[in-house]
């Protein structure tokens, strides 16, 4: 069998594989994937997954049906071990083979591995994948005494979900403040207050030294301030790696994931990679990015699976995100990492607010919680090279659509 | 079992059955319905499952709430009076086939 082959049913494979059939790709395409879950949504394996208001069979993202009706072979369950660049076959456990025309990596990420001692111990847990959030869940049921290390988007989700079922939860950050990649201190100090105000307790500036047990479970946390924290349970979210040794195995370059064009094409012509496991030059950012969201998962793969059908439509999105930690609904657009200034819309104190930032004047990401109609503005303004001023940003009677509708008369 | 037909911009058609408690969007991502996106699940974040529900059936559905309307406001296609987020039609509906068409473009 030739055709396309797609490692991997994430959000990434699947929507390459979605994108090549609906431009006009003919051939056969096969997904293969590791794990044994038909495609899932992720996002909730954090929040709603392990607070039992969703189930697998509710987290279902692409049916059989969905495989039957755009002619797609999906092989669970089934690990791609390596790539033959010179024979177009990928390896499947060592044993069998299939042969590719094309080739798509969507392999995702990995969780960082704490590196201390005791991190092997029973009841210290990881969440990325399916597996990982039903072991999770199994075990915060009976967890009584909480710490979750990283105060990253995984962390600090897992901290509310196990807050709000009613769990003595810490939260240990090594910087001096959370959601420190993502957001400015002034979002930062928002979640703090928030996390507390919920009867979580963070401790900030504070590492991990070891992980201590009895009879191989966990039962304590050593900290770098010589604090001892009980735990019975702990969750490490420290960041994510990409799944890209198949790629480095077989020659491809690769530089912190999967090096792409804006395509997805990697330095091979045939072979493609894209979401967690891959990484490419963003315009909006003005450098090379490794992104770890849906949004550049679906649209990379779109930008793929177009180029894999002969076609082309370059991924060119503003990235995106968007975080649900109790009533605040966090949602980002840009990357504002090396903002010169900002300004601020809404009100901090009743949590509806929005951080614009900026560089050398021009609009780079905007932040909102709980401000959905700024954030829709505001990627439509980055998209579109829009820079209100930050006085125009400070004013509540200035209505941001406005800019929206004068920049090409038609809207933007 | 209620139905959902989602119109395609080629005014093609194509009729699938919806579980209970099943969103538009899911059911669309879930069959391969190419149009509607769902990039954020359903939890109102991302405005990217914007369809039309048919003139005739839009009255019969219950009304947006505030931040689905909040996220209307800026949908990329045009907006119309029969604009909704497919994340937020859930069976079982009133009617027992729903009609919706699918913009040409998502946010």
């Amino acid at each position: 069998m030739t055709g396309l082959v797609v490692i991997g049913a994430s959000y990434a494979g699947i929507q390459g594989a979605l994108s090549a059939r609906d431009a006009g790709y003919a051939e056969p395409i096969t997904v293969v994937a590791d794990e044994a879950w038909l495609p899932y949504q992720r996002p909730p394996l954090s929040k709603d997954f392990l607070t039992e208001l969703a189930t697998e069979e509710s987290l279902v993202l692409r049916d059989k049906a969905f495989f039957d009706n755009k002619g797609i072979d999906l092989i669970l369950g089934v690990r791609a071990t390596d790539i033959d660049r010179q024979s177009r076959k990928i390896l499947l456990g060592g044993h069998s083979a299939l042969s590719f025309d094309k080739l798509l990596i969507g392999t995702g990420s990995h969780a960082r591995k704490l590196a201390v001692p005791g991190a092997d111990l029973g009841g210290v847990r990881y969440l990325r994948t399916m597996q990982d959030a039903i072991e999770l869940k199994a075990s915060l049921r009976d967890a009584s005494e909480i710490v979750v290390v990283g105060g990253g988007f995984i962390g600090l989700e897992v901290a509310a979900s196990a807050g709000k079922l009613g769990k003595k939860v810490t939260v240990l950050e090594s910087s001096s403040r959370l959601l420190e990649r993502a957001v400015s201190p002034v979002v930062s100090e928002f979640l703090l207050d928030m996390h507390l105000q919920h009867g979580v307790d963070v401790m900030l500036g504070e590492t991990v030294v070891s992980i201590n047990g009895q009879n191989g479970r966990v039962t304590s946390v050593s900290c770098g301030n010589s604090a001892r924290l009980q735990a019975d349970l702990i969750l490490v979210g420290v960041g994510g790696l990409p799944n890209d040794q198949i790629a480095k195995d077989a020659g491809l370059d690769c530089s912190n994931g999967i090096a792409v064009d804006d395509h997805g094409r990697s330095s091979d012509p045939d072979i493609f990679a894209a979401g967690d496991c891959a990484t490419h030059y963003n315009t909006f950012a003005r450098d090379w990015l490794r992104l770890e969201s849906v949004q550049n998962a679906q649209d990379q793969a779109k930008a793929a699976g177009l180029a894999i059908a002969g076609g082309t439509g370059p991924y060119d999105s503003v990235p995106r995100f968007w975080s649900d930690q109790y009533d605040a609904k966090l949602q980002i657009v840009g990357i504002s990492r090396n903002f010169d200034d900002q300004a601020i819309r809404g009100s901090i104190e009743d949590g509806k607010f929005s951080v614009f930032y900026y560089r050398q004047g021009r609009l780079i990401a905007v932040d909102s919680v709980n401000r959905s109609g700024d954030q829709m503005a505001a990627r439509r303004m980055i998209a579109g090279g829009i820079s209100p001023s930050p006085d125009q940003i400070r004013d509540a009677s200035f209505d941001l659509k406005s800019l929206l509708k004068s920049a090409n008369g038609v809207g933007v | 079992m209620f139905k959902v037909n989602f119109v395609r911009q080629d005014g093609t058609a194509c009729v699938i059955e919806i579980g209970s408690g099943v969103s538009v969007m899911l059911a669309a991502v879930r069959n391969g319905i190419s149009g509607i996106d769902g990039e954020c699940g359903g939890c109102l974040d991302c405005a990217t499952c914007h369809i039309y529900v048919d003139d005739a059936q839009i009255n019969a559905l219950p009304s947006p709430d505030a931040e689905e309307l909040e996220l209307l406001g800026s949908v990329k296609a045009p907006r119309k009076p029969n604009s909704r987020l497919s994340c937020q039609l859930k069976s079982p509906f009133p009617i027992e086939t729903l009609n919706v068409h699918i913009p040409e473009v998502q946010s």
